[in-house]
This record gives structure tokens, C-alpha cells and sequence, in this order.
């Protein structure tokens, strides 16, 4: 059973005609891609463009209007959730940093929380501050903590909803370091960034999103290169999108 | 007996280790201690569901629960008299005039302050922490764990609040207890009684104990706020 929990992928991850309204404004509209295996792909755009939304409703925090979002295997057939979610300000529990990952761990239901926690801070060389109380540590060192937390979970899938948007360039360029080794570990990431410098030097695929659409996919390459759409030829170039 | 002879007795009365007077110091703390545990064992859960939970008649139940927080407490007695008394619907368990009915009175007292409390502290963490729970589907009542330990610190002051509240009540032990000497006298009823009978060092010693012990409440509150800082960052 548990050979086959491993073996099976959720991926890939088919996002089809998503749609999801607030208030009776329309958010996101229509939006459809989808997510192989493997690989960092970035959801850019100007603010109030989506990212955040898709990457919620992907992570099924929210629930769309319309549309669907469908794992290949999803958690019924695996047993397990197989993707977590980073937050933009993460979320540290009044705890040290040790339990917040604890919990987490025990909160999916898996065991060895104790020692996975353990390991979990030693990935990312926070074994030194275990048992500071998480509030008290520093923007990048919550954010690190964050990720090590989601990294506990053995997710196939992380989201990062902008991880270094609150960081100063020190800590980014470390975020940014710990991202480029879970890809290179295998692990699929789909990261929302209003930072293009970052996206460039992290992503092979690019969703541009504007006003609640995806107006532009592409690999990395052609995205930066040749934009096809004149939005994301603007958005590139610096300019205000109206 | 004039106040600078009375307040020595008292002090003299206190550090004599009277019988009397110990008991009634240790009924006063049996009953108000249990009002207060009964009180968060039902208020905290209570609180924290009304904290995260949306229904029709939410916003009426939490100004009623808050309005409660006032409640007098003969007032609270009398409902306790009322459902104790032999005509009333827990009249058969012969509860009234007895420290069983001072603690359900006082939890009368205390479960509104606890429950409004509750709600308020768990409400602002729910804001705070839902979008990580249910990502971790931690969602509805599994929630609740999480956030009552992570807001043990300002729930530890509400609770003492309750205490503060309880121990130094006066009607409500007064009406369902009937103040009888050495069975339900506490130490505010004594206050009450020895005072009008003009007995000034016991009421005074008594006084004096309730006011260490409304200094030591304050400390412990001011202490769990202090260390639930380091915690809150």
C-alpha cells in the first residue's frame, strides 16, 4: 500500500474553465492550464490580476463559481493530500518553531511528527532555533520555517504564493536557493511572484495573468524573449496595465 | 471595639491558624475553584465554537452572552433558588442551602465572562490562522484544539477574570447557600453577617485575605499576559 501511495502521482494537475466571483465581481474568468510534473512555473501579472486566487482555489481553499480543478490521482486514490500551500505572510503559530511543523505533521494525520519536525529543520538549517518561539523569529527565518513546515507535509506539489515579497534581498536570495533545490529534488512548484527578476531566475514556465484571465503560457524562454500579447509585452516593458 | 484593635485581631486571627476561620477560607476557595473549572470546561468549547461558527442568530447570542456578563448576581442566585427549590424542576436533588448549589450559582456567574471571552480571543486568531488550518484540513471543530492552546495565554486571563469575579460575589452564595455557620458561610458572607453583628476582626481578616487573594489573581493575569508576549511576538 504504501509502495503504491508513492508511486502514483496526483499530477498532473488539469485546471479547466475556472471561474470565481466575490461580491458579484467576477475575479477570475476562465482560466485553464494545466500542471505537469516536475519544474518551477510562475503565475505573474499586475496586482488584483488573479495569482493569489488561482493558486487558492488550486489548493482548493476556495471553491470556483465555475470550472473544475482535477488531480490526475486525487487524495481519495493516494490517501493523502499530496500538495501545501506557502502563504505570503506566513502563518506561525504561537509555538516554537519545532512544534509549528509538529503540528502541522499531526494535522494530516501522519506519524513521527516529532522526529519529522526534527529533520525538517535540519533541511533547512533551522535546527539552531527549534525551540524560539516562531512569532519572535525574523521575516526570513518564518518564511524558511514556512517552507520546511509545507516540506514536512511530503507534498508533490507546492504552492508559493510571493515568498519573498516581505523579505529584504539576503533572505529572498535564500528563499529563492531552497526553491531551485526542491525543484532539483523534484518537486513541482507553482509559485505566484509580482517580482520579475525572481521569476526569471527560477521559472521554465510562465502563466501572465491580467484582469482575472490567463492571457499568456509559455515556457520561460519565449515568455522573455517574444511575448505574444501586447499586455504582457507592456507588463514586461514596466508600464501600467489599465 | 474601636478599628486599630479590630485590625490587629484580624492579623493576629489570620497567623493564629483558626479553625473557623481556615474553614471558612477553604469553602470560599473549594466553591469559587470549582464554579471556575466547570465553567471553562463548558465555556471554552462553547466560546470557541461561537467563534468560528456561522449560523442564523449569531450576532443576538453573542450580544446576549456579552449582556450576561453583567448579570447581578442575586440575580443569578434567585434563578439557581428558583431551580433548586422543592417546587422547581431540580427540586427532588435537594442541592439547595448546600456548597453544590454555591457552585452552580457562581458557574452561573463566571460561564458568560468565560464564553465572551473565549469568543473574542478565538475569533481574532481564526482570522489569522484559518487559511493554514484548512490547508492542513483542520476545518470546523478540529480547528478548535489548535486555537484554544494557542490562545491559552488570553484565555488564562479570562478565566482569572471569573475567578476575580466569583470569589468576591456575595448574593448570589448568599441566597442558595443561607449562609449556615460551618457548612456553606463564606468569606464574603461572613463579611456580611459578622460586620452587621459587629464582630470587626473576623470580618476584617476575612477582608484582608479576600484582598491578598484578588492581588495574587492580578499578578497571575499580568504574568500570563507577559509570557503569552513572548509567544505573540
Amino acid at each position: 500500500m504504501k509502495a503504491m501511495r508513492d508511486t502514483v502521482s496526483a499530477l498532473p494537475l488539469h485546471v479547466d474553465n475556472l471561474s470565481f466571483e466575490a461580491s458579484g465581481k467576477l475575479l477570475l474568468d476562465g482560466v485553464s492550464f494545466s500542471l505537469p510534473k516536475g519544474g518551477v512555473t510562475a503565475i505573474i501579472g499586475p496586482n488584483g490580476a488573479g495569482k493569489s486566487l488561482t493558486l487558492r482555489l488550486c489548493h482548493g481553499l476556495l471553491t470556483p463559481r465555475s470550472g473544475t480543478v482535477r488531480w490526475q490521482a486525487d487524495s481519495a486514490v493516494i490517501g493523502k493530500r499530496r500538495h501545501a500551500m506557502v502563504f505570503q505572510r506566513p502563518v506561525m503559530l504561537r509555538r516554537s518553531a519545532h512544534a509549528n511543523i509538529a503540528h502541522a505533521v499531526s494535522a494530516v494525520g501522519a506519524t513521527g511528527a516529532s522526529a519529522k519536525a526534527s529533520a525538517a529543520l535540519a533541511r533547512f538549517g533551522l535546527s539552531a532555533l527549534a525551540e524560539r518561539p516562531a512569532r519572535l523569529m525574523s521575516g526570513g527565518e518564518q518564511q524558511r520555517l514556512a517552507i520546511a513546515r509545507a516540506w514536512a507535509l511530503d507534498p508533490e506539489v507546492l504552492f508559493l504564493d510571493e515568498p519573498s515579497s516581505q523579505l529584504d534581498p539576503g533572505a529572498t536570495r535564500q528563499i529563492e536557493d531552497i526553491i531551485a533545490s526542491l525543484a532539483a529534488e523534484g518537486m513541482t512548484i507553482l509559485m505566484a511572484t509580482h517580482d520579475l527578476g525572481q521569476a526569471r531566475r527560477l521559472c521554465q514556465r510562465i502563466l501572465f495573468f491580467d484582469k482575472g484571465r490567463l492571457v499568456e503560457d509559455a515556457s520561460a524562454e519565449s515568455f522573455w524573449a517574444n511575448p505574444k500579447t501586447p499586455e504582457a509585452r507592456a507588463f514586461i516593458a514596466g508600464d501600467l496595465l489599465w | 471595639m474601636d478599628v486599630s484593635s479590630a485590625f490587629g485581631a484580624a492579623v493576629s486571627l489570620i497567623f493564629s491558624l483558626d479553625p473557623q476561620f481556615l474553614q471558612i477560607v477553604a469553602l470560599s476557595l473549594r466553591v469559587t475553584l470549582s464554579a471556575v473549572l466547570l465553567a471553562a470546561a463548558i465555556g471554552l468549547p462553547l466560546g470557541a465554537m461561537l467563534a468560528i461558527a456561522s449560523f442564523p442568530g449569531r450576532s443576538v447570542l453573542i450580544v446576549l452572552v456579552n449582556g450576561l456578563m453583567g448579570l447581578p448576581p442575586v440575580v443569578a442566585g434567585l434563578i439557581v433558588f428558583l431551580l433548586l427549590s422543592r417546587s422547581g424542576p431540580l427540586g427532588a436533588l435537594s442541592w439547595l442551602f448546600s456548597p453544590t448549589a454555591m457552585i452552580m450559582a457562581q458557574t452561573l456567574l463566571v460561564l458568560p465572562i468565560v464564553i465572551a471571552l473565549t469568543r473574542g480571543t478565538i475569533e481574532e486568531l481564526w482570522r489569522e490562522y484559518r487559511e493554514h488550518l484548512t490547508s492542513l484540513g483542520l476545518t470546523g471543530w478540529r480547528a478548535i484544539p489548535t486555537l484554544l492552546w494557542d490562545g491559552r495565554f488570553a484565555l488564562a486571563t479570562g478565566i482569572l477574570a471569573g475567578f476575580g469575579r466569583a470569589s468576591a460575589e456575595v448574593g448570589a452564595v448568599l441566597i442558595v447557600g443561607g449562609n449556615i455557620a460551618g457548612y456553606t458561610r463564606t468569606m464574603t458572607t461572613s463579611i456580611a453577617l459578622e460586620t452587621s453583628k459587629g464582630d470587626l476582626p473576623l470580618a476584617l481578616g476575612l477582608g484582608l485575605v479576600l484582598i491578598a487573594l484578588t492581588l495574587a489573581i492580578n499578578a497571575a493575569a499580568f504574568g500570563a499576559s507577559r509570557i503569552g508576549a513572548r509567544f505573540a511576538g
